[in-house]
């Protein structure tokens, strides 16, 4: 694919707007969990002080190392949302984004602390959750559109949603272990006040954590982006309501990370592999079978 | 502007005591007072956390464990005694495992006395330390940048002589080497 001027506008604006849509909605939700719980809660650009005051703590590292591989798992997270705007091929993101976690495990395995340890061990275990499904949607979208590239998905007319409505669900499902939300936070968790529950970022500290916490904002939209692409066909109506069910499936991850307790692995494990199974993998027959009718 | 008042983040250890102030503490964090309106959290995690709240007084057992949450917290970081235990020893003070207050083993910041410290008081504690917070963060801004430049001095990544004198280490095995060949 040829890289013209459109492509680096879309790559710097995903550069900049990237982290301030992914702080902001993470600031929304945060307002929104406080109001869920009866409290008044943080003010929305919350985010965005956290990450600026932990710039301002003493640089302090285990060792060198760690922070290298921070640095990549950030690089590697924001290749990956670049390569998608950018209309890439969707095996290659799906590479680079595992390339990105990969990189996060062995920053949390590069310190001998037992909870930073198991915090790794778990991001595995959760990554092994999720990649089959991810995977099966890499397929499923080509079944549709027969093209990897993001850019021929978006402006093909079929609407990949009808067809896909399993791998939907699949994809929800698993972008609670994504959006790492209860049940499945795991590895690391958001509101938590335990050395465990920190999981990975035991060990970060100041701009360490930062450049974790704005990886996650690239990731956040990255992954919302994903969920965009299950609507796009090239018409305006169908992107508004992309972006709609993209905020709605937002909300919903919040209201379920709000009623429900953290799970073991086991359950996570077991669960997501049966929903991708299930959801997936009985869509992905069907469309072998019958994808050939025209639906829409 | 600093923004670590802005984001503070605290850890919260209960030495010896009645746990009256423990639960007090944790009262902050309830829809009542809801201390991350100011953008507080309470993580568990020395390494993320820039206020140290200690309830209760320190005794032998304890000693080792508040100097190394204290140490592995970075700087800038405020500690805040929480009730009257951790200001002086309270009504522990005669016991003959008990120390005294958290003072007695790191620099304490800011007293918030009280049999138990209401919450509101426990608040206001945060919030005046985190004045503190904001003159440390000043102190360690120059201090940084005092280390670049004197760093900076000594160390030119161009040069590599100067670079094996800052470290030192090669210097002694050079030196070793040399001994062996002579
Ligand atoms: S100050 Fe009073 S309430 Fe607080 S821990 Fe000590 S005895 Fe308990």
């Amino acid at each position: 694919m040829e890289i013209g001027l459109t492509q680096v506008l879309i790559a710097v604006a995903y550069l900049i707007f990237g982290p301030l849509l992914g702080g902001l909605l993470a600031g929304i939700d945060r307002k929104i969990t406080a109001k869920m719980q009866g409290r008044f809660g943080p003010p929305i650009l919350q985010p965005f002080y956290d990450v600026r005051k932990l710039f301002e703590k003493e640089p302090v590292t285990i060792n060198t190392g760690q922070d290298f591989y921070v640095m990549c798992c950030l690089i590697f997270m924001i290749i990956t949302g670049v390569l998608f705007f950018i209309g890439e091929n969707l095996l290659l993101i799906m590479f680079t984004l595992t390339t990105a976690g990969a990189f996060l495990v062995i920053a949390a395995y590069c310190s001998n602390s037992p909870y930073s340890q198991v915090g790794a061990s778990r991001e595995l275990l959760q990554m092994m959750a999720y990649e089959p499904m991810v995977l099966l949607m890499a397929v499923g979208m080509y079944m549709i559109n027969h093209s990897f590239y993001v850019k021929d998905i978006v402006t093909g007319d079929k609407l990949s949603f009808v067809y896909l409505i399993g791998m939907f669900i699949g994809y929800l499902f698993i972008l609670t272990i994504k959006f790492r939300k209860s049940p499945f936070d795991l590895s690391l968790s958001h509101h938590a006040h335990q050395e465990l529950v920190k999981g990975v970022t035991t060990e970060f500290s100041g701009r360490t954590l930062a450049a974790l916490e704005i990886s996650h904002w690239y990731e956040n939209i990255f992954l919302l982006g994903f969920l965009f692409l299950f609507f796009a066909n090239g018409t305006w109506l169908l992107a508004l309501i992309g972006v709609v069910v993209c905020l709605l499936a937002y909300f919903l991850e919040i209201l379920i990370d709000n009623g429900y307790a953290r799970m073991k692995w086991q359950f996570t494990l077991k669960s997501s592999w049966f929903v991708t199974i299930i959801f997936g993998g009985l869509n992905l027959v069907l469309l072998y079978f019958f994808g050939s009718f025209e639906l829409l | 502007m600093s923004f670590i008042t802005k984001s503070p983040w605290i850890i919260h250890y209960d030495g010896s005591s009645c746990n009256g102030c423990d639960i007090e503490v944790l009262a902050c964090l309830t829809p009542m007072y809801d201390v991350e309106r100011f953008g507080i959290i309470n993580t568990g995690n020395p390494k993320h956390a820039d206020i140290f709240l200690v309830t209760g007084s320190v005794n032998e057992q304890n000693i080792s464990v508040v100097k190394q949450i204290y140490e592995q917290m970075l700087e800038p970081k405020v500690v805040v005694a929480i009730g009257i235990c951790a200001t002086s020893g309270g009504i522990f003070r005669e016991c003959y495992n008990i120390s005294g207050g958290i003072d007695t083993v790191i620099p304490v910041d800011v007293y918030v006395p009280g049999c138990a410290a209401r919450p509101e008081a426990i608040i206001d504690g945060v919030v005046k330390g985190l004045g503190v917070l904001a003159e440390k963060k000043e102190k360690l801004s120059e201090r940084l940048k005092r280390d670049y430049i004197e760093s900076d001095d000594l160390l030119d990544p161009l040069d590599d002589e100067i670079e094996i004198k800052v470290y030192g280490v090669q210097d002694a095995a050079d030196a070793a080497d040399g001994k062996e060949e002579a």
